[in-house]
């Protein structure tokens, strides 16, 4: 594993280059018009100018604001909370000198070593140490370097942080104040270890909260939400193929956008598309493909946000006007997220759906180098499964 | 490029309230030198003898002890002089008591009325001994061989039953096996059965002690207890936080139980290292190895190792106490199945740090057959009392399955709590809801 990590280091410094072309994902085909790759420039899901801040009435109004990508974005979310709180403290591997991937640039400079430190490199030695820290008082923010390498905490985040508040009972101790920051997704050649996204598993487990974001703005809002109004263990994955991709106009000041609530991105009548993270931006070009060939189709968009617990009314009341529904992410798709998505809108809304739920995901198999493009849910895939749900 | 950065990062300002060492490095070895530049070594000189250094050649670390077994102090340097001879009579009746309990609660095991729990024979002495040199805000994670830590720090008989028959008066809720107790103030973080867990916890918990003492000095100066045996000492965790407690400076002072067997496995297929202690010194930490059975020997290692761990910004200490477990592993377990049953009444006769510590008593005219009788009555009656009170209670409402899983119910354990009243509802006469606080209302 530590080679491995050790030639990681070098992942972000790539980002720029790969970004465009990446490795594994190839070039688009000279004839394609479906698996372009995606113009974060253009993307409606993305605030492209301070006007459209003022359109989401979950985002402070009348604030300036400044284009950041997702990790300046998560740096500003974390500068914020270190400054509004002295018990708010930031530590995991190569935090110090401001994270492998950027996220803590120049935060130790600013609060001081005891408050921002690296820690040796033990993961589950990292979230254990975040859980008696919490249950002290502190707010720690705890990094796991991928997301890939977060199992070795496994027992303490499972076992632990999740069942504190509960095996505690009236003593009141809990472990709350917990946040775990890690890096998660695929990002062109990150083969078996820098491409998982292991949501599904945190899923599963009664105590812990999973966040995924899917833009800077979000993050922002989302991190602080999860360090100062959650007072429950929350994981928080960051599409780290969004840390440079993703720019937009992120409000100044510090605000927070609820967990547990899903977002309507767009509007439709005749299918509800449900994703989280990154594979929203694949959703949304499909989406465009598809009115654009169906004339007169209107599709609509979530964003969940929260894995879980999850906002299922949004979702079914979604389902019962539309009939239809697809769930698309990037993780495998045996008991995946799309699992209980599907089990819970087929429970909810039986005599509305007019069309099996459909799941479009990563195959069930692992994350090889050389095939990525063809294991994980791309536009062409999900702009299938829309016509197929439709015609049904 | 990373190598600059981080070179880079180590000449940044650090924080003047910790001290944090910061290690500069020029180019490696240059020209004729004794000593190594080697950024991961940087005290070693270098040999021409080529030399491994092997375990066996090492001494094995001594073991530290106030009196024998007859109760004699050994060096009188060492008698203690700190305490007096009333409040050495506590800790004699918390032993004591501990051990009555474990008795009479092994037995109700037995016989079906609890379903399990676990002894402290022949470790009373490491718990009350380290429980009697903390200071009520310092903190303890326990394993779960440790209920003279609680015994001497406060806990009632009463809260011992309700957490052993999962009473409503369970601070747990009735939702922990028994002998996994846990305490608001002083705290005692609620014992879970994964082994080595709570050595990570203690360790971020000691750091938060630091830092908010730092940021606060009207908080006080406190430390974190951390228990846990010898066989636990060989998960991830144990390796994990002794390493983290290291480089962070963190006032936790590791009180490891080495008592021979972690259930059936004996040391000698647990460790080939000379038990738990060599390896703090590995970690960076300074280490002690004490005689559990000699309970003032356990104190005043406790009380010094307290001392140093709030010394100079916070350190942390690590005490590997000896002892050997006179009982089985838990009620699930007979250990006559892997051990003589000659070696452990070999055991119960020639040691325990109850006996010693009567002799002790003994010796000061202190204590006699009559004291001794008259007191274990009184505490076997008491604990009798607690015993029937606390098995007549009820259960907890069975809303508290639900409760705490989060700060707030969620929707989905609001629906699912909905559908178990209609469930038990639909069909009463499958479950007995009559133990339970409040009925089918307690949902």
């Amino acid at each position: 594993m530590s080679l491995l990590r050790t030639a990681s280091h070098r992942l972000p410094r790539r980002v720029s280059v790969w970004q465009c072309r990446p490795y594994s994902a190839g070039p688009p085909t000279p004839s394609a018009r479906l698996n372009l790759p995606i113009d974060y420039k253009a993307t409606p899901l993305l605030h492209h100018t301070p006007s459209s801040l003022s359109m989401s009435p979950e985002l402070p109004q009348n604030s300036t604001s400044k284009r950041l990508n997702l990790y300046q974005a998560i740096n500003s979310a974390l500068r914020t909370a270190l400054s509004a709180s002295d018990q708010v403290i930031l530590f995991g591997e190569d935090v110090a000198f401001g994270g492998v991937f950027r996220c803590s640039v120049d935060l130790q400079t600013e609060f001081g070593s005891e408050r921002v430190f690296n820690t040796p490199l033990t993961e589950q030695g990292i979230v254990g140490f975040a859980i008696g820290a919490a249950a002290q008082g502190l707010k720690p923010v705890a990094e796991i370097q991928f997301a890939d390498y977060i199992f070795p905490a496994f027992d303490q985040i499972v076992n632990e942080a999740a069942k504190f508040r509960y095996r505690e009972g009236s003593t009141g101790s809990n472990a709350g104040g917990l946040v775990i920051r890690t890096p998660c997704g695929a990002v062109g050649h990150g083969a078996l270890y820098h491409s998982q996204s292991p949501e599904s598993l945190f899923a599963h487990v009664p105590g812990v909260r999973v966040v995924i974001p899917r833009s800077p703005t979000q993050a922002k809002g989302l991190l602080l939400s999860a360090i100062f109004e959650c007072n429950d263990p929350v994981i928080f994955m960051e599409p780290k193929i969004l840390y440079r991709a993703a720019v937009e106009h992120v409000p100044n000041e510090s605000y927070t956008i609820p967990l547990s609530k899903a977002e309507v991105l767009k509007p439709g009548k005749d299918l509800t598309i449900i994703s989280y993270g990154q594979p929203l931006y694949h959703c949304s070009a499909a989406i465009a493909a598809a009115e654009k060939a169906m004339n007169g189709v209107e599709i609509e968009l979530i964003d969940l946000r929260t894995i879980y617990p999850w906002d299922r009314q949004t979702v079914l009341n979604s389902v019962r006007k539309t009939g239809r529904a697809i769930v698309v992410h990037e993780s495998m798709v045996n008991y995946g997220v799309g699992s209980e998505v599907a089990a819970t809108i087929q429970d909810g809304a039986f005599l509305r759906l007019e069309a099996p739920v459909k799941r479009v995901a990563g195959w069930s198999t692992h994350t090889g180098l050389s095939y990525e493009r063809f294991i994980l849910p791309d536009v062409a895939r999900i702009y299938d499964a829309i016509k197929q749900t439709l015609e049904y | 490029m990373e190598q600059f950065d981080l070179s880079e990062a180590r000449f940044r300002p650090v924080s003047e309230l910790i001290e944090t060492p910061i290690w500069v490095f020029s180019v490696a070895n240059q020209g004729v030198q004794s000593s190594v530049r080697f950024p991961g070594a940087v005290d070693s000189k270098f040999t021409t003898e080529m030399s491994f250094s092997r375990p066996s050649n090492m001494p094995a670390m001594p073991t530290y002890r106030v009196m024998d077994s007859d109760g004699t102090i050994v060096d009188e340097k060492h008698a203690p002089t700190d305490v007096s001879d009333e409040e050495v009579l506590t800790w004699y009746k918390n032993m004591l008591t501990v051990n009555i309990m474990d008795l009479i609660m092994f037995e109700a095991q037995r016989q079906g009325r609890l379903s399990f729990y676990m002894v402290s024979a022949g470790e009373e002495g490491i718990a009350v001994g380290s429980a009697t040199a903390l200071s009520p805000d310092d903190v303890v994670f326990a394993q779960y061989r440790e209920a003279g830590v609680l015994q001497q720090r406060g806990f009632t008989l009463q809260e011992f039953m309700s957490q052993l028959f999962s009473n409503k008066n369970d601070a747990g809720r009735g939702r922990n096996m028994p002998v996994h107790y846990g305490k608001a103030y002083p705290k005692q973080y609620t014992i879970s059965s994964p082994l080595a867990t709570q050595i990570p916890q203690a360790t971020g918990a000691a750091y938060a002690l630091k830092l908010q003492h730092l940021q606060n000095p009207n908080n006080p100066p406190s430390i974190v207890a951390c228990y846990f045996g010898e066989g636990a000492a060989s998960e991830g965790d144990f390796h994990a936080a002794l390493n983290m407690a290291a480089t962070r400076s963190c006032p936790v002072v590791f009180i490891c139980r080495n008592n021979g067997y972690a259930i059936s496995t004996p040391t000698l297929e647990q460790y080939r290292g000379d038990g738990i202690a060599s390896r703090g010194i590995g970690y960076g930490i300074d280490t002690i190895r004490v005689d559990g059975n000699d309970i003032f020997a356990v104190r005043e290692a406790t009380k010094e190792a307290r001392r140093m761990a709030l010394a100079d910004g916070g350190r942390p200490i690590l005490i590997e106490a000896m002892s050997y477990r006179v009982s089985h592993h838990s009620t699930s377990d007979d250990s006559f199945a892997y051990r003589a049953r000659v070696e452990v009444e070999d055991w119960k006769r020639r040691d325990n740090p109850i006996i010693r510590l009567r002799k002790w008593l003994e010796n000061k005219g202190l204590w006699n057959e009559d004291l001794e009788r008259d007191t274990r009555d009184e505490i076997r009656r008491t604990v009798l009392k607690e015993f029937s009170a606390a098995e007549r209670e009820k259960k907890p409402p069975l809303r508290e399955a639900f409760t705490d899983v989060y700060e707030e119910l969620t929707e989905e354990a609001q629906e699912q709590m909905k559908e178990l009243k209609r469930i038990l509802e639909t069909y009463p006469e499958e479950y007995d809801l009559r133990e339970f606080e409040d009925g089918i209302k307690g949902l």
